[in-house]
Formats: structure tokens, sequence, C-alpha cells
């Protein structure tokens, strides 16, 4: 390396851990007022508010809104992760495969609801879940429909660079020539071969799910973030408490995933 | 899919120029000439428009500080994993967060009164520059995230080949990277723009009352029981933000189109 070479990469180290520590302080900041906000007390350092937590029990007879929220947040997690794998990636297959010219209409299609706010969303959205209470009655699990929609554009990006990454076409009729049905070509070739892309799609997924408030408490249906707010007017702590958790945990598991793939990589580049 | 987001909009749209008994009308429309929506519209406006160029800027610097690093390093994948977790989670939570920092009994101003003795006024919190500093804590990560995979794609090489050209550092940013990087900086500006406009969840829970911005707003409307009309009037709020959604976008994707002649892969 020349002088310049390593001058430079001194210096860039440096800013590396100016810029870093700076973006940390500011960052992290808020998150460390939270967990100081959840465990004061008029008598000092409490861990009370992290106990009552724990107490599923007792926590679903004080709060039966906040555990109705969890419930169905959870809920509409599975759903929308289903329907969205479920739509898309046979789709997106398929396209590929067979109706290329599809191609760009489809991603058009699929990056639309990044460009349409959910609140306008919101607005229009009255009418048809008039329709959809008609036909499959008034449950708040049907909200997982708007969902898909709003995860699409994310989705599509993760599933889209996964199918990218691997030869479809070729994986595909080297296991037609062996005499395999098209079912079991997208079962047992592709959908292995994008197992990544489709675990950080579902994530994608779960992380919004979880985080959406806009549609949820708009259209007066009671989901995590709607509980979280209305329990923040009872019992501040409880809800700063259960805010840090999630986030955390959320933090915890993209780290999990992301360690996860990078394993997968190294062994196919040393394998 | 089609149901559920195309249907919407059309319904925004044809509805914006309807009264409640469906007869066609402008009123609706006229009623964004009012002062307070006006307000509103400017307020929003401003605070999009000052978080997306401040955050643009600071996830920039961010970005390029972590693409120093070694690209499969645990800093570059602890980084992208908090970026995508507060760009994507926020809302409410995140409105926690800072009224826990910086709240009448949080962290920042307690800290201050204990150990010197000064009482500061953080009020500030709830209004204008509050929501400026709140949105910067989801609008940086996210700068980080859609900027990242242009910054890896400015090869190493055409630096070396600025230098053995004699070139400096200055030149090298001046002719080389910042006009092949500017079409991706300025679409994530934009990008960056229509999602604090459209952001509703974080203003809603630290001051849902206020109607100073256009989300709000539109949420008070459907909210509004007293005052008969408002429906309709949240369409046309609702039409409004698409209009400048549209032009926002319209402008991203003939950014996005240059920056992706040269950032290919």
């Amino acid at each position: 390396m020349s002088a310049t070479g390593r001058r430079r990469a001194r210096f860039q180290r440096r800013l590396r851990w100016l810029v870093l520590g700076l973006a940390v302080v500011f960052f992290v900041t808020p998150l460390w007022a939270m967990a100081v906000f959840s465990t004061s007390s008029p008598h000092g350092v409490t861990f009370d508010t992290w106990r009552q937590l724990l107490h599923v029990g007792q926590l679903s007879r004080d709060y039966p809104s906040f555990v109705d929220g969890v419930r169905l947040s959870a809920i509409l997690v599975v759903l929308t992760v289903v329907l969205m794998l479920v739509l898309l990636v046979p789709t997106m297959t398929w396209v590929r495969l067979r109706l290329p010219a599809l191609r760009r209409p489809m991603e058009f299609l699929c990056l639309l609801p990044l460009t349409i706010p959910a609140i306008v969303l919101v607005v229009g959205l009255a009418p048809v879940y008039a329709w959809v209470t008609y036909f499959v009655g008034p449950s708040s699990v049907w909200l997982c429909f708007a969902y898909v929609v709003l995860v699409l554009p994310y989705a599509y990006r993760a599933i889209d660079a996964g199918l990218s990454a691997i030869d479809v076409r070729t994986l595909s009729e080297a296991a037609r020539g062996l005499g395999a049905s098209w079912p079991r070509v997208f079962w047992s070739v592709i959908t292995p071969n994008i197992r990544t892309a489709l675990v950080s799609a579902s994530f994608l997924c779960v992380a919004l799910v979880l985080g959406e408030y806009t549609i949820a408490s708009l259209m007066s249906r009671n989901n995590l973030q709607v509980g979280i707010l209305q329990l923040s007017q009872r019992t501040p702590a409880i809800s700063v408490a259960v805010s840090l958790a999630a986030l955390v945990l959320c933090f915890l598991l993209l780290i999990v995933l992301t360690l996860a793939t990078g394993h997968r990589r190294k062994e196919r580049e040393t394998g | 899919m089609a149901v559920f987001l195309v249907v919407p909009t059309a319904v925004v749209v044809v509805q914006a120029f309807r009264t409640d008994d469906g007869a066609p009308t402008l009123g609706n429309v006229r009623e964004l000439g009012n002062t307070d929506i006006v307000h509103a519209l400017v307020n929003s406006v401003l605070l999009s428009g000052v978080t997306a160029i401040v955050g643009a800027a600071l996830g920039a610097v961010v970005a390029y500080a972590v693409v120093t690093a070694a690209p499969e390093g645990l800093l570059r994948r602890v980084v992208t994993a908090a970026s995508g977790v507060l760009a994507q989670f926020g809302g409410v939570m995140l409105a926690f967060a800072w009224i826990a920092t910086l709240g009448l009994s949080g962290l920042v101003p307690t800290l201050l009164r204990d150990h010197l003795g000064t009482d500061v006024d953080t009020s500030w919190l709830y209004g204008m520059s509050g929501f400026m500093l709140v949105y910067l804590y989801f609008q940086i990560p996210l700068m980080v995230i859609v900027f990242l995979p242009s910054l890896d794609g400015v090869r190493p090489q055409w630096r070396e080949a600025t230098e053995s050209l004699g070139g400096t550092t200055w030149q090298y940013w001046r002719r080389v990277a910042g006009p092949l990087l500017a079409p991706a900086f300025f679409s994530s500006t934009l990008l960056l723009f229509a999602n604090a406009l459209s952001a509703y969840a974080t203003a809603a829970a630290l001051n849902a009352q206020s109607t100073f911005i256009l989300p709000l707003q539109i949420g008070n409307a459907i909210g509004s029981e007293v005052v008969l009309g408002r429906q309709n009037v949240a369409k046309a709020l609702a039409l409004e933000m698409v209009v400048i959604v549209a032009i926002i976008m319209v402008a991203y994707a003939f950014m996005q189109r240059r920056a992706d002649r040269w950032l290919a892969r």
C-alpha cells in the first residue's frame, strides 16, 4: 500500500469512529431514556414494571384491551406473512419464467404502495371495508389485506433480489428435464434456493405489521400500537417498557437473521 | 390487491369532489384554501423538506463511514439491522422514546436539573422543532438503508484511476464520485421527503390534538363526529397529499433513471 493509501486508511478509520460515535449517542440516548423511565420510581431504581410484563395473567386482567391488541397483531402478522408469500412467490417465479414481458408492469404495481401514503389509503379504505364486512364478516383480522398491500414494495424487493441471485430458468429446466412436475419444481428447487430472501421478506412484513398504527387507529381497530398508545394514557411506565422491549427484540432478531445469512454465504464460497 | 390499493385511491379522487349526499361539488376542494389548511400544508412541506435534507446529509455521512469498514464485517451488519428496525418500526414507540428523553420528567431535563441546577424548557418538543428532531430519528436510518447500495456501486478502481492521473482527494469527490452519486443522493432525498410527509403515527402519538401538519389534519377530519361534512374534506386533503407525493415520485423516477445509468451493476 502506498503512503497516501495508508494515510487515507487511517483518516477513514478515525472518521468512521467519530461519525459512528456521534450516531450512537444520538440513537441510543432516547432508548436509554426509555430504560431509565421504565425503571424509575420515587424510591429509586425498580424493576416492578418489567416484572409486571412477565405476568401474563395479571396483565390481561388489568389491561384487557392491550392484550387484545397484542393478540390481534400476532394473528395479523401470521396472516399477512402467509398471504404475502402465497401471493407473491409463485407469481414472481412464474412471471420470471414464462412472462418476462410482465416484469416491468408487475414491478411498478408492487412499488406503487410506496407512493400512496397510508393515511390517504385509510380515507379511501372505509367503503372497501364496508364491502369486506358485508362479505366475510366484521372481524379485524381482515386488516391483513390492507397490510399485504403496504408490505408489497419491501417484500417485492427482497424476493426479487433472491430470484435474481439464482438462475431460475436453468434450475427449473434441469428439474423439468429430470421429470419433476411444476409444483415440485417450485417446492423442492426454487423455494429452498431463495430461502434467505423469503426469510427477510417475511421479517420486513413482521416489522411492518407490528409497527402499523395509522390504518388500525383510524379504522378504530385495536392492534398492538393502538393498545400501547392507550396504555400510555393509563400507565406510561408499562407502555414505555413494552416499546423498548419490542424495539430491542426486533433488533436482535434482525441481527440473528443477518448473521445466519452471512454464514450461509461463507459456506458457499469455501465449499 | 387492486381492490385494496386502486379502489381506495379512486374513492379519494372521486369523493373529494362530492358532498355527503353524493352531489358533485367543488366545496371540499375550496376548503383547501382555508388558512388553517394552507398553514398545515406549509408546515408539512417545511417539516418534510428540512428533515429530508438534513436526514439525507447525515445519513449519507453515516453510510460512508460504514462503507469504509469491511463489507462483511459485524459493524456493517449491526448498523444495517439497527437502521432497519428504526426506519420501519418507529411510529408510536419513537414518540415515547423522545418523550422519555426530553419530556417534562425526561432523562435530559432531569439530569440538567440535578447536576447543573438549570431548568430547561423542553415544551418545544411538541412543536415544529421537536417534530423535526424526532423525524430525523427515523429519516437518518432510512437514508442509510437506501443510500448504502449506491455507495457500494462506487468502484475503488475509479479512485485509483483518478490518483494515477494525478488527481487529489478533493478532485476525486468534486469531479468523479460527487457527480456519480448525486442522482442517487437526490432521489434518496425525495424518498425521505415523501416518507416524512406521510408519517402519521409519530405525529399522532406526540401531539394528537394539534392540526399543524397535513396528516394530523386528515386524521382529525376522519375522526371528527362533531362537524358534518368533514369526511369529504378529509378526502380533499388526501387528494392534496396524493398530488404532492405524485410530483415527488415523478421527480424520483427521473433521478433514479439517471442514477441507474452509472451505478447499475
